[in-house]
Parts: C-alpha cells; structure tokens; sequence
C-alpha cells in the first residue's frame, strides 16, 4: 500500500465485533440465519421419529407420548414460528437469485416473486392438511 | 422569506495518523438552512470552522461517488443527504464503514479499485467488428439486460454495507460484481469464460451470504445483490455441468 | 483463482430451503401440534400401524428421507456461515461440526427407514 518507503500513511482498521447489532437490517438477517437453527431442530425430531419407529410399536407409542407432552408443545409452538419467519424471509430473498423476468414486455418486480412465493407456500400448507385429513382413520 | 438561525451539532470521527493512535470523535455546532446537504455542512466545518477536516468530495450531486461516509450509522452520500432530516438530533459522521481510515472522512480505497481492474470492466469484443461493419446493434431487450448494473458510480455504499467485505476483504464485493456482471450480461461481449473464474472461486460469489444490504444503500439502484446471487445459480451451473458440456464451461 | 466446492452444499441448502419454506410450517404444524393435541386432526392419524405403514410405502420412505436429509443439510450451511458472521474462523473445524453433523442425520435416518422395511 505505501509507494514509497517512510510514507505518513497510517490506516487505522476498525473492528468487526458486534457488527451486526450496529443497524436493524442487520438484525434482521441474524434472525432470519437462526431460523437454520428451527429447521435442524426440526430434522432431529423427525430423525428420533424416524429411529423410534424402526424400534417397533412399543418405542413408537413412547415417542407419541413425548410428544403430547406440554414441553413438546411448547418448543413445536416455537418450531412453528421460526418455520414460518423462515418461509417468509426465504421468499423475500429469493427474488435476488433470479435473473431479469419479463412478461408480455414488462420487468417482474422482485416484491411480485415474493408474493407469488407466499402464495404458493400457502397452497403447498393447504395441500399438505388435505392430504394429512384424506388420510384420517 | 427569513429563516430563524438554527444549529445542528455535527459529530465527526476524526483521525489524524501523525498525532492520534486511534480516532477520536469531535463535535462541532453547525448554522444550517433546510436546503443544506450533509456536504455542506461538512463544508462550513472546513471553512470556518476547522480547516483540519479531511473528506472527499466532487460534483454535489449523486453522480461522482466522492462523498460516500457513515451517516449516523448508515451508509450515504453527504451530498445527498440533508441536515433538516437529522435536526433537532446531533448527527454523527464516520468514514466509510468495512474501508481502512486513511485520515478523518477520507477511507484507503486500494483494495477496492485494485479488484475493479481485476476483472475485466471493458468489452471484449464476442465477435470483432471492423469500423467499416458499422456499430454493435442492440435490441432495447438486450440493452435491459445491463444497463442497471452500468449504472454503479463506485460510491462504495455497497461495501460499507456488505459485512462479509467487512470480515473478510480477500471477498470481491458487491459492487465490481454487479460491474462483472454488467458485462457478462452485455451481449456485445465475449469474455464471459474469464470472468466466470472470478466469479467460482470462494472470494467471487460463494463469499456472499445474501444479506441484501447493500441493494438498500445504493444510490443508483444497481441491485448489487442481485447481481451476485443470480451469479450464484450460472456459477453452480457452471460447476455442474462443466464436464458435460465443457465448451461453455470455465476450467 | 481457485473454483470452490461451495456450488455443492449451496444446491443442497437450496433444496433444503424451498422444501422447508413450503413444507415447513404445516409439518411442524402437524406432527408436533395438531395430532398430539387432537386439534383439527385425530390423534390417531400418527398410530403405529399407519405410519409404518407410510413409511413402508417407497414414497412415503422417500418423502420422509428427503425432508430430514435436506432440512439438515440446509441448516449445515446456514449454521456454518452464520458461525463465520459471528466471529468463530476456524474454518476446518466448523466444516466438519456442521456438514458432519447433517451426513450424521442423513445415515441415521436412511438406517432407520430402511430398517422399517418395505
């Protein structure tokens, strides 16, 4: 960086500690990269389900029971928060992944994408509890 | 029509690298009118004030880039940016976030340029013309294609809002990307293959953690994220397919 | 400059995104409030009998798989970023923790499903 030797350049570099604290964009960012957190936690749940079942009828009768237990609840109550602040933050930055689209002539606006997303979020959910009700005993 | 002489408080991180071991801040009390930029503000310090007072400035009107700085904690033009909107509150000013201070306002841009000549910013010919064959002819749909990105006037706002540059400079950044990006889109170019390698190594796009800050600080609206992350999707292509079709594909 | 890997696990946390983006909240939804509750849906609809016997059926097994394997694998990548945003480097380290900990899940439960049978 100095050209020549005995230059009076002295940069001062500031730190990055609590960077993200710093402006509420930022925040919101962690917010939406800790609901990776949820979705692990989420997969772990299915994985035990999924291990309990392949133990027979005796394990998997336990595993329902742990799961109507108000802990339980509790922390699917808060799964199903963070799944939703993240279906909502992933179709918001999506947009950003897409090159130019047009129809009939005229640029997609990225809020359009986003919407059209949410939408199809919401038919997907819709979709999943016919499916879950169809197959009611 | 007379105004009531009002005063806002200008708070600087000032630095002077032979005296000061770290930056310190300063206040001073600016007289301002409503039709005063931050700029100006900073101007009178200068003036009238204390001449000691460092920042780059140029055309006073959005389009030189000069006077990008921290303005109460977000990345802004000075020029572009106006005093009426921060009164009766005290405004700090720092210099450009994520960038070394060189002195006051004033931010060692080296790294930042030395990457804008790194990736080839100027049209390689795809196919190359004689002067007698006339101009390149572009639909308007082809023109669409870049003339956002083109429109970057190297303020750095991008970087000082993009905390992956920030933690790790090795990182390209946002806005010689969307310059990358400006070109590979152009149809008049032929270098995509070269950029392309730029664009697949680690501190090319793979560095960006799709924040999307930086497209909200930029004052031309170039969409730097967008140019990244669509990257993204042609460079796990490229990635992917790079054996199948090996022609196209950058080594 | 040297091509990254990244295009890999970027693909798989995208997968892994879109799915638990649609599918995410209504799965959650149901298994870990609706059934267990008896709220709007029978608390048997999860019995033993039917749910071996939609993990028996290959597009149950698959469906299952896919949503565990590419739920943990979007979570590794995220995780492993978002350590590097709040100031943890050590980059080796973190890779294994993080892209181990989903290959871990994927075994675990590819055992599993299989071992439920057909």
């Amino acid at each position: 960086m100095n050209r020549q030797a005995g230059s009076a350049r002295r940069p001062y570099v500031r730190p990055m500690t609590g960077w993200w604290r710093r402006d509420p964009f930022f925040v919101r960012y962690m917010v939406r990269e800790v609901t990776a957190v949820i979705v692990a936690l989420y997969a772990i749940v299915l994985m035990v389900g999924a291990i309990r079942l392949s133990q027979g009828e005796a394990a998997w009768n336990g595993w329902l029971e742990a799961l109507r237990s108000p802990l339980s609840i509790v922390v699917h109550l808060v799964l199903l928060a963070g799944m939703i602040y993240h279906t909502v933050s992933w179709f918001e930055i999506m947009p950003k992944t897409m090159p130019m689209m047009f129809v009939g002539g005229k640029r997609i606006a990225a809020t359009t994408i986003t919407r059209v997303g949410l939408a199809v979020a919401a038919l997907a959910a819709l979709a999943l509890f016919a499916l879950a009700w169809g197959l009611r005993p | 029509m007379p105004e009531a002489a009002k005063t806002i408080e200008i708070e600087v991180l000032r630095y002077r690298p032979q005296q000061d071991s770290a930056p310190v801040l300063q206040s001073y009390l600016v007289p301002f009118t409503d039709d005063m930029s931050v700029l100006q503000g900073l101007q009178h310090i200068k003036d009238y004030v204390d001449g000691t007072l460092s920042f780059r400035w140029s055309c006073r009107m959005a389009i030189c880039g000069s006077c990008g700085m921290m303005i109460d904690g977000k990345p802004k033009l000075a020029c572009q940016t106006f005093l009426r909107d921060y009164f009766p509150h005290k405004l700090r000013v720092l210099a450009l976030a994520h960038c070394p201070i060189e002195g006051d306002l004033v931010v060692a841009v080296d790294d930042i340029v030395a990457k804008l000549e790194s990736i080839k910013p100027y049209i390689v010919a795809k196919e190359p013309r004689t002067l007698q064959q006339g101009e390149y002819l572009q639909t308007p749909a082809q023109l669409e294609q870049f003339e956002q990105f083109s429109s970057c006037i190297n303020c750095m706002l991008c970087y000082a809002a993009c905390p992956q540059y920030g933690l790790d400079s090795k990182f390209i950044g946002p806005g010689v990307l969307a310059l990358l990006h400006r070109y590979n889109a152009d149809s008049r170019d032929g270098a995509r293959a070269e950029r392309m390698q730029i664009v697949n190594a680690e501190e090319g796009v793979w560095s960006c953690t799709a924040v999307g800050y930086c497209s909200e600080v930029c004052p031309k609206h170039v969409d730097p994220a967008n140019a990244v992350n669509q990257n993204k999707v042609n460079s796990a292509k490229d990635y992917f397919l790079r054996f199948v079709a090996p022609k196209g594909a950058a080594k | 400059m040297k091509r990254s890997n990244a295009p890999i696990f970027w693909g798989l946390f995208g997968a892994g995104g879109m799915l638990s983006a649609l599918f995410g909240p209504m799965l959650v939804f149901i298994t870990g409030i609706a059934v267990p509750l008896g709220l709007l849906l029978p608390r048997d609809l999860m019995n033993y009998p039917r749910m071996l016997a939609f993990a028996q059926n290959w597009a149950g097994k698959a469906f299952v798989f896919a949503v565990i394997a590419l739920f943990a694998w979007h979570a590794a990548h995220r995780i492993f970023h978002s350590l590097h945003d709040i100031g943890i480097h050590s980059g080796t380290l973190a890779k294994l923790l993080c892209y181990g900990g989903a290959l871990a899940i994927t075994l675990v439960a590819a055992w599993s499903l299989l071992a439920i049978g057909f």
